[in-house]
């Protein structure tokens, strides 16, 4: 009798390690993570990385993609889009079939087509630019992020009805989201009929003064400005036009509402406004998240954060329910069932827009972003 | 009329922005005929420098003259000491090696500092107080000029003149002209050129800390990458004005501040480098040793 036990314990030993055998024999999945993790931008890349790898750890807590364990290959691209494009490359050489990044549209676009021509699907959390897809030329393009069109016309909205702007400077950095946003606004605003854009150029990133073309402002006696770019030329756009006393209502995008605008403009960052993804703190997946990672990193989530835990769970579910990582099936999957994000539940259109996803306006208000109600 | 003046102040602002890092590029030019692609990273260095010594100080509320002259001593010895010993490491094993070395052994010091400063700092811009204090008197045209333009206007005049004097009229100075002239000769008349050659880069590096304070406090923050972009601004303005001359190197620089104001304020700022260029380019054709530069006949 104790002999049968003890055989039969043996057994099942022998069953289990037999079974952890074929658990780690089950083929991984691997999933890119691109983005400017290094640089001045990198507080735009690593939230995403962060959020990716919670998610990902949660997975693999779990037991995996139907029991497929799930490995990340990161690659920092510092936004430049000669990087991405090696970036890609990379990836595409790693056997990944799908990639979540990049962080900056500039490199998204860059990198597109190594991703088009090697078959490999990709959501960006971050990367704006309408025109990436706009004729739906990459079919296996996803984003988890409102384009800069619906994000110019929230900001034209609130300078034309709330703040009755009706001669706008506008300005951006040369760079594809800022130039991109920009040309949307100035076009939204010749429409309207009830404003018009009284100056409309392109600033030099990282220049030593902005001067010139802060004076140019005031000659054009605008009456609001709206800045298509990035945190570093923004605060010292604002910082500038402070100095020489132009206190206009500053209006500019999610480039920049993050703390470190906040942080390096000081008090002339009082006041600012800022289209950013729509407040979310109230949805519970948002929240279990953002309290996952402040116990883990012991610090707030950053940029994106949401939108990069938005496009890991879309793909990985995605995943799940096609029982594949063939790419063209995922897509198929995405576009048709929705998945519950910490934006709620979102589904993508036919453009790998996400249906479910806005923009809303923030104030900065004793050195933090408000919502505009 | 009021518009041109805005204009003109904004384009001399940049234009001694610019006038401070020249010089140093200019002073090492001339003496060792090396261009010195790490200058850009000494005033990156100076500017943190300064944002650490000021940081401190504040905490102990000294007044701000005293913090923004302190914070100026210490990053332009901190940097010195950086220039001395990058002179030391990177470029005097190369003294008698063909140009082309130093020259790449200098890029490659460049992008050691900035992304030594990266890891050891933070990769974020950080927020640089304004040391310059608000001068009353300037407020009724602040639309026009503030404190921190002026100063910089009255420091890159100032340091232009203290380093004529230096190397025109002072032992060293006469040292460093030999040095510039003839290396192998300067030994022979008992000059320690190495030493000269030392000096000029502590010399450099200082000024450049001391432009990077006072940068920073005008634009109000500040990166490890903020050497590069105006390194090669500076570079091209003492190149415009004549590479090795310091009068023509201030002149340069307030030709291409100037050039990219008016560009701004009279055509776009989308064109702002165009014009810049284009005037070096054409500079360049008409004078090829640039605005003062002294056209050296080479012997073959």
């Amino acid at each position: 009798m104790l002999l049968a036990r003890l055989f039969l314990g043996l057994a099942a030993l022998a069953f289990s390690v037999c079974a952890a055998g074929a658990s780690l024999a089950a083929e991984t999945i691997t999933i890119g993570v691109a983005g400017a993790h290094s640089g001045d931008l990198a507080p735009y890349g690593l939230p995403t990385l962060k959020a990716v790898q919670l998610v990902i750890r949660e997975i693999n807590a779990q037991g995996g993609i139907n029991g497929q364990p799930v490995d990340l290959l990161v690659e920092d691209d510092g936004c430049k889009p000669e990087l991405a494009t090696n970036s890609a490359t990379k990836l595409v050489a790693g056997k990944v079939r799908a990639v979540i990044g990049h962080t900056c549209s500039g490199a998204t676009k860059a990198a597109l087509p190594i991703y088009h021509a090697a078959k490999v699907l990709v959501i960006s959390p971050s990367a704006t630019t309408p025109a990436l897809n706009q004729d739906g030329e990459y079919p296996l393009f996803f984003r988890t992020i409102a384009t800069d069109n619906i994000q110019a016309a929230t900001q034209v909205d609130f300078a034309l009805q709330t703040l009755k702007a009706t001669k706008i400077a506008v300005l951006h950095d040369k760079g594809d989201y800022g130039k991109g946003l920009a040309e949307h606004a100035q076009a939204l605003i010749g429409k309207s009929g009830t404003a018009k854009v009284v100056l409309f150029e392109g600033i030099t990133p990282g220049a030593v003064d902005y001067s010139a073309v802060v004076q140019k402002i005031k000659r054009a006696e605008a009456d609001a400005v709206l800045f298509g770019g990035y945190h570093p030329e923004a605060s010292k756009l604002v910082s500038q036009m402070r100095q020489k006393r132009i206190a206009i209502p500053f209006i500019s995008d999610d480039g920049i509402t993050n703390n470190t605008f906040i942080k390096v403009a000081g008090k002339d960052a009082e006041g600012v406004y800022a289209t950013g993804p729509a407040d979310v703190a109230d949805n519970p997946i948002t929240r279990t998240y953002r309290e996952k990672f402040k116990q883990a990193e012991g610090a707030e989530p950053g940029a994106f954060f949401d939108n990069a835990v938005a496009a890991a769970l879309a793909l990985t579910k995605a995943i799940a329910k096609a029982g594949s990582v063939d790419p063209e099936q995922v897509a198929k999957v995405l576009r048709a069932e929705e998945v519950a994000t910490p934006f709620g539940r979102i589904k993508f259109d036919a453009r790998g827009e996400p249906v479910g996803i806005g923009f809303t306006l923030y104030q900065v208000n004793n050195g933090q972003f408000v919502q505009v109600r | 009329m009021e518009y041109f003046f805005e204009l003109l102040f904004s384009g001399l602002t940049r234009g001694a922005i610019y006038a401070l890092i020249a010089l140093g590029y200019t002073m090492v030019y001339g003496i060792i005929g090396l261009i010195n692609f790490a200058h850009g990273e000494m005033y990156m260095i100076g500017a943190f420098t300064a944002l650490i010594v000021s940081s401190v100080l504040s905490i102990h509320h000294l007044p701000l003259p005293a913090i923004l002259v302190l914070a100026a001593l210490a990053a332009a010895v901190w940097a010195g000491a950086y220039g001395f010993t990058v002179e030391r490491f990177a470029y005097r094993p190369l003294r008698g090696a063909p140009r082309l070395s130093p020259l790449i052994s200098a890029i490659g010091m460049s992008i050691f500092l900035q992304n030594y400063v990266m890891l050891a700092q933070t990769a974020d811009f950080v927020p640089f107080p304004s040391l310059v204090p608000e001068f009353a008197f300037l407020e009724p045209y602040s639309a026009v000029v503030n404190s921190s333009s002026l100063t910089i206007l009255a420091v890159s005049a100032l340091v232009m003149t203290a380093l004529t004097l230096l190397i025109k009229y002072t032992r060293i100075g006469k040292a460093m002209r030999a040095t510039a002239q003839d290396q192998k000769m300067s030994l022979l008349v008992g000059i320690k050129v190495d030493r000269i050659i030392s000096l000029t880069f502590v010399i450099g590096s200082a000024l450049a800390a001391i432009g990077g304070l006072l940068i920073a406090s005008h634009i109000g923050q500040i990166n490890f990458a903020i050497g590069f972009i105006a390194g090669i601004k500076a570079f091209t303005a003492a190149v415009l004005g004549g590479i090795g001359s310091i009068p023509g190197a201030v002149l340069g620089s307030f030709v291409l501040g100037l050039t990219e104001a008016f560009a701004t304020g009279y055509v776009s700022s989308d064109y702002e480098d165009v014009f810049a260029f284009s005037l070096l380019v054409l500079i360049l054709i008409f004078r090829p040793a640039g605005l003062l530069g002294r056209a050296t006949a080479e012997k073959v």
